[in-house]
């Protein structure tokens, strides 16, 4: 068996020299032009195989690691402590990968996370299966039992590639202390090229304890790899000519819009031929939702307008979205008159749940710029637009909030909304509040929503937020809008955000119960409320205090401004333990599986 | 305060004409297409190196592609391998699973075969040895060989295209079969024609794709 990766590595530099000028970035490193712009200190020579990690990591511009210590993954830690990336040691490995992940969604750069063999990969394994289903750009780095354990059930040991083979674009078991610098290196560039996802390295101790001289290349994929960037233009025409003739058209931002940075491009064009726009869940922030074409999120927990559009449209330009079954509910009923033009940098996207009439493979932002030109005039759907606005006001997102009721969840979200400016940043766990901060909250900017879409991992919200934190300009707030059931999930890192002193608000809509399998069992269950009953909460706002944060507790309506404000307003993390009415659900909802058209407006109708 | 929900009910709202088919196929609601699965050859050339072969077994297992063999073997070059996999499932599963076995990154290319591919499989058959002399000559009318007898079996290999193996398992199946073991198929495409295309090359345009894809395996 050969190494894959021989080809990229010089065995000596005279022998392979073109393979080196070949695949090595004008920025690749060599002994005699080391790491950084920092010409009067190079950098040391690396002498493990450790160093030469640390050394691709630095190469790469990582600022920060998320992670855990342990017995396999210490002589990385060991040649960190030279460095001047910023380690931040999590209370738990699924925050390390969470946090890598929000830093990955709001920086656009591959988020870092480190753990040891065994229990830490394993914990490590939520998160990384979390970047896999959202396509966001990250590389964990695990410890490995020594190489002559390997195999052997050896104290610690779990086969991590094997584990999260199904969940990672790549991994790598690395065997050779030359060339584990390289693998990390490569690991890198492929989390972030074509279709960003997460990469992993296996470190096995030997390896990384190894003596090498060897600088790790330059971040290039390997030649296997492929992107294609343009889109056929005998298709883009063919596009473009059904864009210009037709009489229903709808735009739906996915998340690739926002990873391929063609929010702009895609605003342009909707905004130029006056198409309505629908987002996913993760395409939010792809269009402000302020603007008149916006129709919002569709889907399950769409708004009513986004789905009637969906369902109604004769053309649907889809771009960067993999029509998760929580977007199109049944297939069969899934804009069921419309061509379907479909932009997707990974070609097997295309066509695997809805046929697309139009395959458009390439970089989203590309492929715009390639239909924008294309398209020579705008459709004729004034008629359209307005069925659009009238549908708007028809199912306008609203709720009651009577006096005396407890506070309901969709005020907090808009007063939070209203506390904050536009570019700040949401993070989320996973249930009812996951959905009123989808509904409630207007955004306006790509890399401003960070939630678990296509995993729907609880407890994603709080190291999602620190992760985001860090990636966040100073100005930008960072709110963690989470469920009791989430918050309790992963609190424990409440010990980092304090001991890092981040400005991060969590509010925490406290129901006392997994309110989204309440509503569930409600609506489905005939009521029995099968362990969804979580009247043994603690008391939050005392739970942050005891971790040094600062805590908030609301109750009722007189409360939540001011409380809100005071909590943006603390420099360091604080926790808003928010009671609301433990009743409260999620509408519109298309039953899983259900007509998108179909939308129950209250249970009676589900 | 604001006022909940509201608007037209489920039931008094407008619906569509169109509906789409399983695979999101737009249909004519009237007459149901459906995909039949057909059978057909995929060949991968893959790196060399650990882990490629459950990383493409896995992937299949995950997708829920359904495989009926799966070979793996060297090439002519070192560093490569070939895996040839024989598949059952409607079109547009078989163009998933290029698709997504074009992603693994060791993969090098995919491409399905033509129907006229060679496709070859190898089969050891170990019958009970009473009756030697018809075994024998039903092993040469397969052009199978005898590998191994002793007084109570004799064992014959036959290689071929799975049907001609089915055949001559059917027809030793007189003399009491006591195991099998077979490898499941192998194939090169013909003449110069190479089996692995360059992984750059775009799927075949849509009319050759139909020609390309129609056939019906004759040889398997
Ligand atoms: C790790 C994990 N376990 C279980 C689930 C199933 N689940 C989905 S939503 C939900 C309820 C979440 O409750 P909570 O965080 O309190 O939020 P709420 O719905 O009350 O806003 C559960 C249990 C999940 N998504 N993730």
């Amino acid at each position: 068996m050969s190494e894959r990766a021989a080809k990229v590595t010089p065995a000596d530099d005279e022998q392979d020299d073109d393979q080196i000028t070949d695949s090595a970035a004008p920025d690749a490193v060599t002994e005699d032009d080391a790491a950084g712009d920092d010409a009067e200190s190079p950098a040391e020579p690396v002498t493990t195989g450790a160093e030469s990690v640390v050394r691709a990591l630095e190469n790469a511009g990582v600022e920060y690691a998320f992670g855990v210590q342990g017995g396999a993954i210490m002589p990385v830690y060991d040649a960190l402590y030279d460095s001047d990336i910023r380690h931040v040691t999590m209370a738990h490995e699924q925050g390390a990968a969470h946090a890598a992940d929000a830093y990955g969604i709001v920086s656009g750069e591959p988020g870092v996370c480190l753990a040891t063999s065994g229990p830490g990969a394993t914990n490590l394994v939520t998160g990384i299966a979390d970047a896999d289903m959202d396509s966001d750009p990250m590389v964990a780095l695990t410890g490995q039992v020594p190489t002559e354990f390997v195999g052997n059930d050896a104290f610690q040991e779990t086969d991590t590639t094997g584990v999260t083979t199904p969940v990672t674009k790549d991994n790598t078991f690395a065997s050779d202390s030359d060339r584990v610098g390289s693998d990390v290196s490569e690991a890198f560039a492929l989390a972030r090229e074509g279709r960003p996802g997460p990469t992993l390295v296996d470190l096995p101790k030997d390896v990384t304890n190894g003596e090498t001289d060897r600088e790790p290349d330059a971040p290039t994929v390997p030649d296997t790899y492929q992107v294609q960037e343009r889109a056929d233009s005998e298709i883009v025409d063919a596009a473009a000519e059904r864009i210009e003739n037709c009489a229903r058209p709808v735009m739906l931002l996915g998340g690739g819009v926002i990873k391929g940075e063609a929010s702009e491009a895609c605003r342009e064009f909707a905004i130029e031929h006056e198409i309505p726009v629908i987002t996913t869940m993760p395409g939010i922030g792809a269009f402000p939702e302020d603007h008149e074409l916006s129709l919002e999120m569709a889907g399950m927990h769409g708004t009513g307008y986004a789905n009637m559009a969906v369902t109604h449209c004769d053309t649907l330009i889809g771009i960067g979205t993999r029509f998760d079954d929580r977007l199109t509910g049944g297939i069969e009923t899934f804009a069921p008159d419309a061509e379907v033009i479909h932009v997707d940098i990974d070609p097997a996207e295309i066509s695997k749940n809805i046929h697309a009439d139009y395959p458009l493979v390439g970089d989203a932002e590309t492929v715009v710029e390639q239909l924008s030109e294309a398209v020579d005039s705008s459709p004729e759907a004034k008629k359209w637009r307005a069925q659009c606005q009238q549908w708007k006001s028809d199912y306008s997102m609203a709720y009651d909030a009577p006096e005396d009721k407890p506070v309901q969840p969709e005020f907090v979200v808009e007063a939070l909304d209203e506390a904050t400016s536009d570019r700040a940043i949401v993070t989320t766990g996973v249930g009812q509040h996951q959905m009123w901060a989808c509904q409630y909250w207007t955004y306006t900017e790509p890399r401003t929503w960070v939630s678990s879409h296509g995993l729907g991992a609880m407890g994603y919200g709080l190291p999602s937020a620190i992760g985001a934190r860090l990636a966040a300009d100073d100005d930008q707030e960072v709110v963690c809008i989470d469920g009791d059931g989430s918050f309790l999930m992963t609190l424990q890192g409440l010990s980092v955000a304090v001991r890092e002193e981040l400005d991060i608000t969590v509010a925490v809509l406290n129901n006392e119960y997994i309110g989204m399998v309440r509503q569930w069992q409600d609506a489905f269950f005939d009521g029995r409320h099968s362990a969804s009953d979580y009247g043994w909460m603690p008391e939050f706002d005392k739970l942050a205090e005891a971790f040094g944060a600062c805590g908030f507790r609301i109750d009722d309506y007189d409360d939540v401004a001011e409380t809100i404000d005071d909590a943006i307003a603390y420099d360091g993390p604080s926790v808003i333990d928010v009671h609301i009415d433990p009743d409260a659900n999620v509408y519109p909802m298309v039953p899983s599986g259900g007509d998108n058209g179909q939308f129950a407006l209250t249970e009676d109708q589900l | 305060m604001k006022k909940g929900l509201e608007g037209p009910p489920p039931a008094d709202r407008p619906t569509p004409a169109g509906r789409r088919n399983k695979q999101g196929i737009r249909i004519d609601p009237e007459v149901e297409a459906t995909h039949e699965p057909r059978r057909t050859v995929i060949s991968a050339l893959v790196t060399h190196e650990p882990g490629v072969l459950s990383d493409v077994s896995g992937l299949f297992s995950r997708r829920q592609f359904n495989i009926e063999s799966l070979t793996v073997g060297p090439t002519e070059d070192e560093d490569h391998a070939r895996i040839t996999i024989v598949v059952e499932e409607p079109d547009p599963g078989i163009d998933q699973i290029e698709k997504q076995l074009r992603k693994l990154v060791p993969v090098i290319s995919v491409r399905e075969l033509e129907p006229d591919a060679m496709r070859r499989e190898l089969a050891l058959i170990k019958v009970d040895a009473s009756r030697p002399d018809q075994v024998a000559a039903v092993a040469e009318m397969y052009g199978g060989k005898t590998v191994d007898s002793s007084p109570e079996t004799a064992t014959i290999e036959v290689t071929g295209a799975r049907q001609k193996i089915e055949a001559a398992i059917d027809t030793f199946s007189q003399f009491g079969v006591r195991e099998i073991s077979r490898t499941g198929t192998t194939a090169l495409a013909r003449g110069t024609d190479r089996t692995a295309a360059s992984s750059t090359a775009q799927p075949a345009d849509e009319a050759n794709y139909e020609d390309q894809y129609t056939h019906t395996a004759n040889d398997d």
